[in-house]
């Protein structure tokens, strides 16, 4: 099965560079826009079927390697 | 004093940390591969500047689970020394050898240029040569040296003297204007709560002779062998 995981900065830490395309944005005429965070999407592919199986041991993945959790946060899809 | 200069896919000032422990200082220096798994023969292990592993994922995410750095965290538990210098601090900072984190430079610029340091503390094997206060003029060359933590972290950097140098101007003040990435407090260099292991994103290895510019390097790299 194929799973998503974003991996996002914490509200509390501030994100230049979505501060930058949010000005950028705002120069274009798009002065609506309120905020833009700036992230990653992960795709994983993974043999398990059992899919809490598969969630928890993206949880463990997440934790350990793709996010660090000092300055990120992440959600999982399926 | 024994060095180990550790050699991981990406790292290039490598060769600058070997030449001025090994040349400049006259120490044994040896280079030690990523996918050894001892440094037990080492008086002091450093993780030189680069990009580990392209900065794939987060700089130094992936080489923290090289298997060198599981010697290492040994080694560091034993008290022996660990200087991590830009890329090498991105690592100790991704490995929890030490506490915190890298964002991009609040510029979104890569900053290559001399900055001056303020010297918190002279209470670590790093900086005993030092005088508190002293400014040190010292090159930096990085795209993620904005270090962040949390406010309790913060408190207890401050509480257990962690805090080791700071960017200053050229009188030693410490303020935003001489910040070049956004770091927290102004925060250049941070060291763990025993004192023996330390991150610092500037150069000190390319400030070590006269001839490139400054010397000031020298006050860390011969506090380390207690050498004025």
């Amino acid at each position: 099965m194929k799973a998503k995981v974003y991996v996002t900065l914490k509200k509390s830490v501030l994100d230049p560079q979505g501060k930058a395309v949010q000005h950028a944005l705002s120069t274009l005429g798009y002065g609506d826009v309120q905020s833009v965070r700036m992230g990653k999407y992960i795709e994983v592919e993974l043999n398990d079927k059992d899919r809490a199986k598969a969630e928890s041991n993206l949880r463990a993945m997440c934790e350990k390697l793709l996010a660090n959790t000092v300055i990120e946060e992440y959600r999982i899809e399926f | 004093m024994k060095f180990a200069v550790v050699v991981f896919p990406g790292s290039n000032c490598d060769y600058d940390c070997y030449h001025a422990f090994k040349h400049v200082l006259g120490q044994p220096t040896d280079f030690v591969w990523h996918k050894e798994h001892d440094v037990s023969k080492y008086d002091c292990v450093v993780l030189p500047g680069g990009f580990s592993y392209g900065d794939y994922l987060r700089t130094g995410a992936i080489a923290r689970f090289s298997p060198l750095m599981e010697a290492v965290q040994k080694h560091a538990e034993k008290g022996k020394l660990v200087i991590g210098i830009c890329n090498g601090f991105q690592i100790l900072l991704e490995s929890g050898l030490l506490p915190g984190a890298m964002l991009r430079n609040t510029s979104l610029k890569f900053v290559c240029k001399y900055v001056h340091l303020n010297v918190q503390t002279t209470a670590t094997p790093f900086t005993r040569a030092a005088k508190k206060g002293q400014i040190l003029r010292i090159p930096v060359a990085h795209g993620e040296g904005n270090y962040f933590c949390d406010a309790q972290t913060l408190a207890s950097l401050k509480k257990n003297d962690q805090i080791v140098v700071k960017y200053c101007d050229a009188r030693g003040q410490v303020v935003s204007e001489a910040n070049p990435n956004g770091s927290l407090e102004n925060i250049a260099g941070i060291c763990n709560a025993q004192h023996n292991v330390f991150g610092l994103m500037p150069h000190p290895e390319r400030a070590a002779e006269k001839e490139l510019g400054s010397t000031d390097g020298l006050v860390i790299l011969k506090s380390i062998l207690d050498i004025k």
